[in-house]
């Protein structure tokens, strides 16, 4: 079995708002080896962000209140002090985030901000850092990284932008690479790059992967365990291989039919899933998902657990629906109903 | 670059000379504006006002009047319609003092306007935050005048009971005696600087906060850079720019002659305190002298502004 990096134990977030308290997240474990890259999915406001912000110590405030664990490589990140965090932040997880646009420091150059990264962490001078970002430029892709890495944010387009920010996040060979949504902001080309980029890269630094994105379409290729979270909760959570092909939880239909497929008939228009995620605030009695749910019935009134049913090792779902009704209805919205024919 | 600043000065001299005008027009049109009448007196004769306006030049066309003048301040030659001293010259001498005052005003009022707008920022929320606001919200609203006319009475003996720590009022220039220049500028210092204090500070705690929330900023913290670096390189960098506006517009009115006050109330003999004596007694040439300088310093300071932009956000470009 490949080295565990990170385990994650019944990590749960909540935000104090003038509102009232907010459950942002409610219990999401997992485990991350060496080598894998760990899936997390879910629409705007599932707690996926959250997650990997907290891993990063980025939520820390004082209206927040964290409990379970974050155990890096043995030791509770939760419980680092704040200043101790600025050595696990970089070094040892690098984050890269959604908007390429806004993530960079429009007044200084490409280099200085990764020269930065590199200086903070290690004890090494201007100009070996500097030659270490045009490699790590020249890694991620950037045509000309000599001349480039003196460029301003403004100068690179979305795509090279977010190269840069991958460049910036490894530049420190942190052992966990977390993406949150690194590809919701760019088109669809320039998508598969940054996928192909992050999954070759990971190879390269012999690192981990977290991926979030609301997008199953997107991890399909890299994913090895994908997580769905929906209202703060794990819905279901299981190997790639579980989620595309023998999918739980209606929720994750509704994600599977909203993405368009080539290796199945095409419908006439993709699955959207009614209605809105609920409030965090006063979210629904039982399953969260009931409200927006078309299976719905009596006994999802009481909140399923999160187990497995299905009796694949490692495939949980939070479901009460029959495993073998589900297998037979489910392509109804995977597959959009009225198939067209071919 | 080139092309800009070219431009930028072919505006400048258009709009000092829109200004030269509109003040011209303006004190002709003001009760008791006409200059011969004044000079002539109560008693006048309108045939002695006939023979004042003939040697003032006033029987003119107002634009061949308002042109002379020009020339006549351009040349160095324009004198006071009542004691005929040399406008420039006078100008002239009152600049040591105004630009003593208004430099460590200056000073004072950026470093402590920054470092109450960081300290309240930073404390975003807390007590410290709310003492400050409020002794911000005090400063702004503390009138000039009011200010310095009560530290004369606290601390510069107006007040048998009072202290006499400052000497009251007056200037000694620097060449003369360094330490009382120091000395006797100190109060007044203060005085001109508290009401920026106050504003700057509230400007820079708003900035500071709203850049605070930029993703950048996120991605420093992400990076694992220390809050200290995060806070100066990256949060105060950014919150900064605006306040290079406010203050090369600010610097450039109190040097020219947004000062008066400060300078009448202790009694510096700078350009705004001749400005405070030509309007009281309503006269024209010096008045055009005063208001041509202190515009000369707003359209100059306002283009440095836009250089200085350039410099600081890469983005922006200069066309």
């Amino acid at each position: 079995m490949a080295e565990s990096l990170l385990e994650v134990n019944d990590l749960k977030v909540t935000f104090a708002t003038e509102d009232g308290n907010v459950l942002a997240v409610d219990g999401i474990s997992f485990t991350l080896e060496r080598g894998k890259v760990l899936g997390i999915v879910g629409e705007s406001g599932s707690g996926k962000s959250v997650t990997s912000m907290t891993l990063m110590g980025l939520t820390r405030g004082v209206n927040a209140r964290f409990e379970g664990e974050v155990l890096y490589k043995g030791t509770d990140l939760l419980k680092v002090s704040d200043t101790d965090m600025q050595n696990y932040r970089g070094n040892e997880l690098g984050m890269i985030f959604q908007d390429p646009m806004t993530s960079l420091n429009p007044v200084y150059r490409i280099g200085e901000q990764i020269v930065e990264a590199i200086q903070s962490h290690e004890n090494v001078d201007k100009r070996t850092a500097r030659a270490r970002t045009i490699e790590l430029l020249r890694q991620v892709g950037i045509p000309n990284p000599e001349v480039r890495v003196d460029d301003f944010p403004h100068q690179f387009s979305g795509g090279m932008r977010q190269r840069a920010m991958i460049a910036m996040a490894l530049s420190c060979n942190p052992e966990i690479l977390i993406a949150d949504e690194p590809t919701t902001a760019l088109d669809v080309t320039i998508q598969a790059q940054i996928v192909d980029l992050i999954g070759r890269l990971k190879d390269e630094f012999n690192s981990a992967v977290i991926f979030i994105t609301h997008d199953l379409g997107v991890i399909a290729e890299i994913a090895d365990e994908i997580i769905v979270m929906y209202a703060g909760r794990v819905v279901e959570q299981g190997s790639k291989r579980d989620i595309f092909y023998d999918p739980q939880m209606p929720y994750t239909w509704g994600l599977l039919g909203s993405i368009p497929r080539l290796d199945r008939p095409r419908p006439e228009r993709l699955h959207t899933i009614e209605g809105m995620p609920p409030s965090l605030i006063n979210p629904p009695e039982g399953c969260k998902f009931r409200p927006r749910c078309p299976n719905a019935f009596e006994k999802c009134k009481e909140e399923p657990p999160l187990e497995n049913r299905v009796g694949t090792p490692g495939h949980l779902d939070r479901c009460w629906l029959d495993v073998e009704f589900k297998r037979g209805h489910r392509d109804e919205t995977i597959s959009g109903g009225s198939v067209e024919a071919a | 670059m080139v092309s800009f600043l070219i431009r930028r000065i072919f505006g400048m001299i258009l709009v000092l000379l829109a200004v030269s005008f509109i003040t011209y027009l303006i004190f002709f049109k003001i009760p008791g504006g006409d200059p011969a009448q004044r000079i002539a007196g109560r008693t006048a004769t309108p045939a002695n006002i006939i023979s004042i306006r003939d040697k003032l030049g006033l029987n003119h066309n107002v634009f061949v009047q308002w042109w002379d003048m020009m020339k006549a301040l351009l040349n160095g030659t324009l004198v006071s319609y009542y004691d005929g001293t040399n406008v420039v010259q006078q100008i002239k001498q009152g600049i040591p003092a105004t630009f003593s005052l208004c430099i460590g005003a200056a000073i004072i009022w950026l470093g402590f306007g920054i470092l109450v707008g960081v300290i309240s920022a930073v404390k975003a929320g807390q007590a410290s935050d709310k003492v400050i606001t409020v002794l911000a919200l005090v400063g702004i609203s503390l009138p000039v005048a009011w200010l310095g006319l009560m530290f004369r009475y606290l601390f510069c003996g107006e007040n048998p009971n009072g202290l006499a720590w400052f000497p009251d009022g007056g200037y000694v220039p620097l060449t003369q005696n360094p330490w009382q220049w120091f000395y006797h500028l100190l109060l007044p210092w203060f005085t001109l600087a508290i009401l920026f204090i106050g504003f700057y500070g509230r400007v820079l705690r708003s900035n500071i906060l709203d850049t605070i929330n930029e993703d950048f900023v996120r991605t420093a913290k992400a990076k694992g850079l220390s809050s200290r670096r995060i806070l100066i390189k990256h949060t105060l960098r950014a919150s900064l720019i605006p306040i290079v506006t406010l203050f090369g517009l600010d610097f450039a009115a109190v040097l020219g002659g947004g000062a008066i006050i400060t300078e009448v109330v202790y009694n510096i003999q700078g350009v705004g305190y001749y400005a405070a004596q030509s309007i009281h007694s309503q006269d024209l040439p010096p008045l055009m002298g005063v208001t041509l300088y202190g515009a000369a310093f707003i359209v100059v300071f306002s283009t440095l502004v836009d250089v200085a932009y350039a410099y600081l956000d890469p983005r922006i470009r200069l066309t």
